[in-house]
């Protein structure tokens, strides 16, 4: 029941919040999605700490294509749908200070978007999980094209060909694997077992029309040439929803459908995969420490982020795909922070350029030190969140081939370097006659920055609870996959 | 049976109103008629009787009679303003019930002859109306191409129904599946199917037999153009399905080959030349062709899917497309002209038209949790069971292409900004039409059992 309730409530919340007029519509919203995170905190409460997949539902939808509105939570799936229903009141909260145009539309999209993303965190039906897949985009593509900066319309549109471009080439590959179901059916058990029938070369079909999809979501170099521009033009609560939670649809999609689904073609072509990977976290590094837009810069290190979580998921050992699991959180809180810190620059001086700012620690020390913390969470220093999980996705990927590590662990020294730098230009130095008018910080600014900031150093400091509820549905995951590859 | 009485009884009922004067009582008329032979239609279910061995009503002729009277209901809701504004309009009344009783015939038919008749009656009706705005040199056009290259078409088909006569000795579909299936084909007999199927393609406006129908689903009256692209195109797919699934499954080593080359050309031509397209009405009208072509992959199938998908596909397509035409409708008149730029700035002005087309074209698109979704995977996955996966390869890729050019539209009316905003009056009919069909195109998504289960 409660995972129904997950499900469907931000959606009636979506349809409801069309009928309110006028001012009331931010708290409104805001209440629906703190109701939400709720219910999931009482999932995590009724949540035992096992492998097993709990809550789970099973109705059936489509009979005669063996389509069942299959649904429930595991360890990994109940991680992915907290992070969501924390970061979307967060989000919400982050626009107080704004007046969007129709502002019903624009919060009803983001409660019509925290629907779809909480259904394919739960989906265990191939062509559920799928619809939820494809729902997600389009509140996402109206948020952008309604609420976006120049250009919106191009921008926009590129990434959503792109995206569906991936989407179709999943829902082939999922065809497929339907085909051989002994009594055709799309449920996740029998997806994996016909995966796991195909020989190695027909796995490596399935591993690249299914990857292509998440590779895409994420994005994994070559395929992130739709980000940079989207992240940058979408208004702010936009960019949170992409790349604080949507991004983790893609590196979801690899942990629950494609390792168990391909293991065979994952190890033939993880490799190359990570490779890729790898070669996107240096690509993405070195030109974040060019940019001097800041969103844009931000842009570029969560390409250099996600292609390290990519990298410890394809190593497919316990510490890499763990790792991941943390790294995703981390990086769904620190990112939505950066964010909103751009926009706060932003909205004050109408710019984003590093080098037009300069010395507001002196105007506003308080700002300075929030500023700092997500920061460090960023470039994952020791006592921040962002530690644990890049330690551990860098152990994993040291397991599977440690000249990958090597290279792999120079992001992090460069990440320290464009953050740092950013930090520097912004926050420090002289300050010159437009920051020296930043504006005191209202009480939703200070309000968001205080949550993130707490969120960081908590799970910095103590991050045993969290990694907890993970652990045994990875492991179970990780034996899975190591025994289907015969190792 | 009873649709087809009804509905010529509705057609004369029609021609009589001009002579007895209830020409304002027509249109109700017209609409209680049409329910009642929904509903009538509904009755001959699981009967499967066969009339005078000339026409059969199983479950394949009636679901899609009942398709072809619920989107006609459809259509007559959306068409009131066309019946409304012309002085002759009993006769456009009876032409086109009368055609849609030929649709009828169509999905029904049990005999080559019948099957011809229904197309004529069917056609007929749609030269006439294509040609109906007398003063306007691109309907004139419409209908005169329409009619050559229907006469052409039909040419064709009857070429090909008397080879197959004379190769078989039957008009009838089940013996002359029978006869063949017994070793009796002769080559005469494969020079018919041919020609039939060039027929067929006519119709259905499959590449590369398709040039005519941008020409005249631009030149028609808007609602005319709507009813081909959704009645006729029905019809012509039901017809084309019984004739090659009951008739021609036995020789369907020879022309399948043809028919996934033409499904691949119809999805491809029909699609990158509506990206070209700067009148919406031309986009639409090849955007027609193109659903066309994905059409053909249930045919090409061949399977125990090949029925309900394309029982799925139409009934999704023509929703959508009814919805489609009815707001161009609108912005057209609103704005004088049909060119996609028109739709700049619908969603300020009119957010109810905006949200409604873009219900629409997502799911013409085939965006889930819309129907055309649905219908596109159905047939989709009917194909690639069938083992045409390059053929769907080749669909995945059209369709990808074809959200380009929806798209524009959506682009259009949320992004763009008009320089002349005019407030559009949707009458108080078409709200309810329009919020029937949106829902109607959620619901078929989210619950295609209902349709597909039927056959």
């Amino acid at each position: 029941m409660i995972t129904l309730l997950l499900i469907f409530f931000p959606l009636v919340a979506a349809m409801l919040l069309l009928l309110v007029k006028g001012e009331q519509v931010k708290k409104i919203a805001l209440g629906a999605a703190i109701v939400e995170f709720a219910i999931s905190i009482g999932a995590l409460f009724l949540f035992q700490k096992n492998a097993d997949t709990q809550f789970e539902l099973n109705y059936p939808w489509i009979r005669s294509m063996g389509i069942n509105f299959h649904v429930g939570m595991d360890g990994i799936s109940l991680l992915l749908v907290l992070l969501t229903t924390f970061l979307v009141p967060v989000i919400i909260l982050t626009s107080f200070n704004k007046n969007h145009k129709n502002p019903s539309t624009f919060y009803s999209l983001i409660l019509a978007m925290q629907f779809a993303l909480v259904g394919v965190f739960v989906s265990l039906d191939g062509f559920l999980f799928y619809v939820f897949w494809e729902l997600a985009l389009i509140p996402i593509y109206f948020i952008c094209l309604l609420w976006g900066g120049d250009d919106r319309a191009r921008i926009t549109f590129k990434f959503f060909v792109y995206t569906l471009a991936g989407s179709l080439l999943m829902l082939a590959g999922l065809i497929y694997l339907y085909q051989f179901t002994p009594n055709h059916t799309f449920d996740i058990a029998a997806l994996y077992a016909a995966g796991q029938s195909l020989d190695a070369a027909h796995q490596g079909y399935v591993f690249w029309a299914m990857f292509m999809a998440f590779a895409i979501k994420m994005p994994v170099f070559p395929f992130h040439t739709w980000q940079p521009d989207t992240y940058t033009t979408a208004p702010t609560q936009g960019t949170m929803l992409l790349s604080g939670i949507m991004l983790k649809m893609g590196t979801y999609g690899v942990i629950r459908w494609l390792l168990p689904v391909a293991p065979l073609g994952v190890e033939h072509w993880a490799h190359f995969a990570i490779v890729l990977a790898v070669i996107g976290i240096l690509y993405a590094s070195t030109i974040a420490i060019a940019q001097k837009d800041f969103k844009r810069l931000i842009a570029y290190s969560s390409i250099a982020h996600v292609g390290l979580i990519a990298a410890g998921i394809l190593a497919g050992n316990v510490q890499g795909v763990q790792g991941s699991m943390i790294q995703m959180l981390s990086h769904g809180v620190n990112v939505v922070g950066l964010f909103f810190i751009v926009d706060m620059l932003e909205s004050r001086f109408n710019t984003r350029e590093l080098h037009a700012m300069g010395g507001i620690r002196n105007v506003n020390p308080q700002f300075a030190v929030l500023f700092l913390i997500v920061l460090l969470g960023s470039v994952a220093l020791p006592l921040t969140n962002g530690f644990v999980g890049e330690f551990l996705l860098l152990n994993g990927v040291y397991q599977y081939n440690a000249w990958i590590a090597a290279f792999a662990g120079i992001s992090v020294i460069l990440g320290a370097v464009y953050m740092l730098r950013s930090y520097q230009s912004i926050m420090l130095g002289e300050t010159n006659a437009m920051t020296a008018s930043f504006a005191p910080l209202t009480g939703s600014e200070k309000a968001v920055l205080v949550i993130i900031c707490a969120a960081i150093i908590a799970f910095g400091v103590y991050p045993k609870p969290l990694l907890d509820i993970a652990e045994p549905s990875v492991i179970k995951l990780v034996e899975g996959f190591k025994l289907a590859i015969g190792k | 049976m009873k649709a087809l009485i009804l509905l010529s009884s509705l057609g004369v009922i029609a021609l009589l109103a001009e002579i007895f004067s209830f020409k304002k009582l027509l249109y109700p008329l017209v609409i209680i008629g049409l329910i009642t032979t929904f509903i009538f239609n509904a009755f001959d279910w699981g009967t499967d009787r066969i009339y005078f061995n000339m026409m059969r009503y199983d479950d394949f002729a009636v679901a899609f009679s009942s398709v072809l009277i619920g989107v006609s209901f459809l259509w007559f809701i959306m068409a009131d303003g066309f019946f409304k504004e012309e002085s002759n309009m009993t006769d456009y009344f009876a032409l086109v019930i009368f055609s849609l009783a030929g649709a009828v015939i169509m999905v029904s038919y049990s005999n080559m002859a019948m099957l011809f008749l229904g197309i004529e009656i069917l056609s007929i009706p749609m030269y006439v109306l294509a040609g109906s705005k007398k003063d306007d040199v691109l309907s004139n056009e419409a209908g005169f191409k329409y009619l050559i290259m229907g006469a052409f078409a039909s040419g064709f088909l009857l070429f090909g129904i008397a080879l197959i006569y004379g190769a078989t000795g039957s008009f009838d579909i089940v013996e002359i599946a029978q006869t063949v299936a017994a070793g009796a084909a002769s080559s005469i007999f494969y020079a018919g199917l041919l020609l039939m199927l060039v027929g067929m393609a006519f119709k259905v406006s499959a590449a590369p037999f398709h040039f005519w129908a941008p020409d005249v689903y631009q030149g028609a009256p808007t609602p005319v153009t709507a009813y081909m692209a959704t009645i006729v195109k029905t019809a012509a797919f039901a017809a084309f399905l019984r004739l090659f699934y009951t008739c021609f499954q036995g020789s369907a080593a020879t022309w399948t080959s043809i028919v996934v080359v033409m499904a691949g050309l119809t999805m491809l031509a029909g699609n990158i030349t509506a990206v070209l397209q700067t009148s919406a009405k031309r986009m639409l009208a090849y955007s027609s062709v193109a659903h066309a072509g994905y059409m053909l992959l249930g045919l090409v199938a061949l399977n125990q899917y090949s029925q309900g998908s394309i029982l799925m596909y139409t009934l999704a397509y023509s929703v959508g497309s009814i919805t489609s035409f009815g707001v161009l409708g609108y912005v057209a008149k609103a704005k004088g002209g049909d060119a996609v730029d028109s739709f700049n700035g619908l969603a300020k002005t009119n957010p109810f038209l905006a949200f409604v087309m873009t219900v629409a074209l997502l799911s013409l698109a085939g965006i889930p949790p819309t129907a055309g979704f649905f219908a596109k995977y159905y047939i989709f996955t009917a194909a690639f069971q069938a083992g045409h996966a390059w053929l769907v390869l080749v669909a995945i890729l059209a369709s990808l292409i074809g959200v380009y050019y929806y798209f524009r539209i959506i682009i259009a009316m949320y992004f763009k900004h008009s320089n002349h905003e005019v407030t559009i009056e949707v009458s108080a009919n078409h709200k309810l039409l329009f919020v029937i069909t949106v829902l109607l195109t959620i619901a078929l998504g989210l619950m295609p059992d209902f349709v597909i289960g039927l056959l």
